[in-house]
């Protein structure tokens, strides 16, 4: 029998990278900005935030106290900001000040992110002296998934709802906070202007640089923190090289199919999670490699929702019309 | 005049034509500040001087022989792989499935190999080469078709593509894997080498290379001096354009990409048949995405991109040295891949505009 209350919380946990990468990728998107160092800045988000945790560990081993649950949540936290905020700032210098080509520096980013994360894992791993080729920051980890004191009271709807750590539910305000913004508020509709026509929002008197920088920024910060959640959460606070996959480009394959909305995002994220592990659900018997079809499922899914999207030609479901495009006031 | 007005320090001016010199030096300046953070960055990862870090780069790839082979196959390869994505970023396609169309034509010509190891071997290697050519062919058709008909976004659709050709990969690995369980394919015949590129005077990788210069000088031409990269080049600049002066814009992009594809496939082919003599799904390693940065950085001209993979080229397979002699992670390479083109890519503004200094006190 297959076993829904087993099978939806790891769908969920699965989501939250997914979800925080393309919440991210869509404000970004917004701008006008294709941001294609999102699965490089999930690296860094993830592993600026096992380089802080982990010094603050090896300083509580030195000392012999016991971990502080608020800095053991705030230091790994704050390193993961600053990490992927570093990125997102590479990546607007580049595109939006120098007018760089935004893909090519984009897959630099990402070539850039993913051999930094590699690099500064295996460094740990190798200060850490252990024979296994993965850290484990177990005290952290413990600080994430403080449960909500109801889950263990309510049965299945505790297990399935109320089980998780707190990333989780800020990964899904985070995405209807910024649907909200982007629908509703007149920030959102300057920004949605920005990447639709920067030469008419320039001209209503909006700043564009200031609104693509910021709208960068902020969508990389997400983005990072969904590489912090893999880690601290889903992955018990161990860090192994390559472990966070391509669940960057799966991000980036989320905003397309959830047509640029977050809200959305939530509840496909939970799908593309799902389909992530279907495999491991469903009987394969002797052919084990019929798994690697259904890994194929969320990016065909994805593909005939671009086509169909652009078959249909609504205009709310478009892409923004200057995606890629850097903006230069003279060239009009 | 408002107060709150800010006069900017500076302002930016778009530049005319600059004579190439300039050009190349400010390239050259850019390559040199990234190298000088590289040494910085190195340093105080590894503790040693920088020079001995170099010198450690350069024994990387000159040290022996067989390492300068190798610094050879990997240009050749990355070479090739840039240069056959070239013709549809020329035409403004931003393809980034090159990643998909390599592994694919190696899934291709690997299946078949796989297959039929019965047939002779001038058969087989052609069978090989056809299928490896159609298959990326057909993974650059794809998004072309839907580009031309629909307006699909090409890179995110490319992107897409990537994935379902590493599934497919993935899937086939594990139906053939040798032995069992191993999740392996294994050097594939192995005995008999059927469908295997023969060596040229003993050195494996010198097919491979000489297939890629032949693919530099005829893509030079065809994009210089052929009708179709004509068509190509007044396409990505102004489609409109093309339009007007009867050019069949859907039909050169379906075209372009299908090319593209085809010499993806191609490259796929080299890799499987030339060197892996396997299929595993990181056998491309990511050079479809760096193929995307050389094309860009040698701007599609394939004479600046044998200088950028090189570059490259030699930088990786140096950190590897490096990373090996000093005990580092060998993912060190991309750092500093990342860096260099950060440099290369940002100095491409110095070419395109300049910056003028504002006197203070004169308004425009």
């Amino acid at each position: 029998m297959f076993d829904i209350v087993s099978f939806f919380p790891r769908a969920v946990v699965q989501s939250v990278p997914l979800l925080c990468g393309s919440t991210g990728e869509t404000i970004t998107e917004k701008s006008g900005n294709l941001n294609l160092g999102i699965p490089g800045i999930m690296y860094v988000g993830a592993i600026s935030g096992v380089i802080g945790s982990f010094f603050y560990e090896q300083s509580l081993k030195a000392s012999g106290s016991t971990i502080n649950t608020f800095l053991g949540i705030a230091i790994p936290m704050v390193c993961s900001i600053l990490g992927s905020l570093l990125m997102g700032l590479i990546y607007c210098f580049l595109t939006v000040s120098l007018r760089a080509n935004q893909n090519v520096t984009g897959l630099a980013l990402t070539t850039f992110g993913v051999g930094f994360g590699n690099f500064f894992g295996g460094s740990l791993i190798k200060l850490t002296g252990s024979e296994v080729p993965s850290i484990a920051l177990t005290q952290t980890h413990g600080c994430f998934v403080h449960k909500l004191p109801l889950a263990a009271k309510t049965g299945w709807f505790g297990k399935m709802f109320l089980n998780y750590g707190f990333l989780v539910y800020l990964a899904i305000i985070i995405a209807l906070i910024a649907a909200y913004v982007l629908r509703h508020t007149r920030l959102g509709l300057n920004l949605r202007s920005v990447g639709e026509d920067p030469a008419t929002a320039d001209a209503a008197g909006i700043n564009v640089n200031r609104y693509k920088y910021f709208a960068t920024c902020i969508g990389s910060v997400i983005a990072g923190l969904g590489g912090l959640f893999y880690i601290m959460d889903y992955a018990s606070g161990v860090w192994s090289n390559d472990g966070f996959g391509d669940r960057g480009w799966l991000a980036i394959a989320l905003v397309i199919f959830t047509i640029w909305r977050p809200n959305v995002g939530v509840l496909a994220s939970i799908l593309f999670g799902a389909l992530y592990i279907l495999y491991l659900f469903i009987p394969t018997g002797a052919n084990a490699a019929i798994k690697e079809f259904y890994k194929m499922i969320p990016y065909v899914v994805t593909l005939l929702v671009l086509v169909t999207v652009s078959m249909r030609k609504r205009r709310e479901n478009q892409p923004p019309a200057s995606l890629g495009n850097s903006y230069f006031r003279e060239e009009r | 005049m408002n107060k709150k007005t800010k006069t900017p320090f500076f302002h930016i001016v778009k530049r005319g034509e600059i004579p190439r010199w300039e050009s190349i030096m400010i390239h050259a300046i850019a390559l040199i500040l990234a190298l000088i953070l590289c040494a910085i960055l190195t340093t105080l990862l590894t503790g040693q001087n920088p020079i001995d870090v170099y010198a450690t780069m350069f024994e990387g790839n000159f040290g022996t022989e067989r390492k300068t082979w190798i610094l050879l196959h990997l240009l050749a390869v990355l070479l090739g792989i840039s240069l056959a994505l070239t013709p549809a970023f020329k035409m403004r396609f931003w393809n980034i499935g090159g990643e998909g169309q390599v592994l694919i034509g190696c899934m291709a010509s690997g299946a078949v190999m796989h297959n039929w190891p019965q047939l002779p071997n001038a058969l087989l290697l052609l069978l090989m080469l056809i299928a490896a050519l159609a298959a990326g062919a057909l993974w650059g058709f794809l998004p072309a078709i839907c580009k031309a008909k629909w307006g699909t976004n090409e890179t995110l659709f490319t992107l897409m593509m990537n994935y379902v050709a590493i599934q497919i990969t993935a899937y086939y690995t594990i139906r053939w894997e040798v032995p069992k369980g191993s999740g392996k394919i294994g050097i594939i015949n192995q005995a008999s080498h059927k469908g295997w590129l023969p060596s040229i005077a003993g050195q494996q990788y010198l097919p491979t290379i000489l297939v890629v210069a032949l693919l530099t000088v005829l893509l030079y031409f065809y994009l210089k001096y052929s009708k179709q990269g004509y068509e190509i080049a007044v396409v990505g600049e102004s489609e409109r354009t093309a339009r007007y002066v009867g050019i069949k814009v859907e039909h050169v992009i379906v075209r372009t990409m299908s090319l593209t594809g085809a010499l993806c496939g191609l490259m796929g082919f080299l890799l499987v048949s030339g060197s892996a003599h396997t299929i595993t799904t990181t056998l491309s390693d990511g050079r479809g995405f760096t193929g995307v940065m050389v094309a860009w950085m040698g701007k599609f001209n394939p004479i600046i991109m044998i200088f950028t993979s090189f570059l490259i080229s030699f930088m990786g397979n140096g950190a590897q040295e490096v990373a090996s002699r000093f005990h580092l992670n060998h993912s060190f390479s991309d750092i500093l891949t990342g860096i260099i083109i950060f440099f290369l890519i940002g100095c491409e503004f110095f070419v395109s505009y300049k910056l003028s200094h504002n006197k203070k006190g004169k308004e425009e």
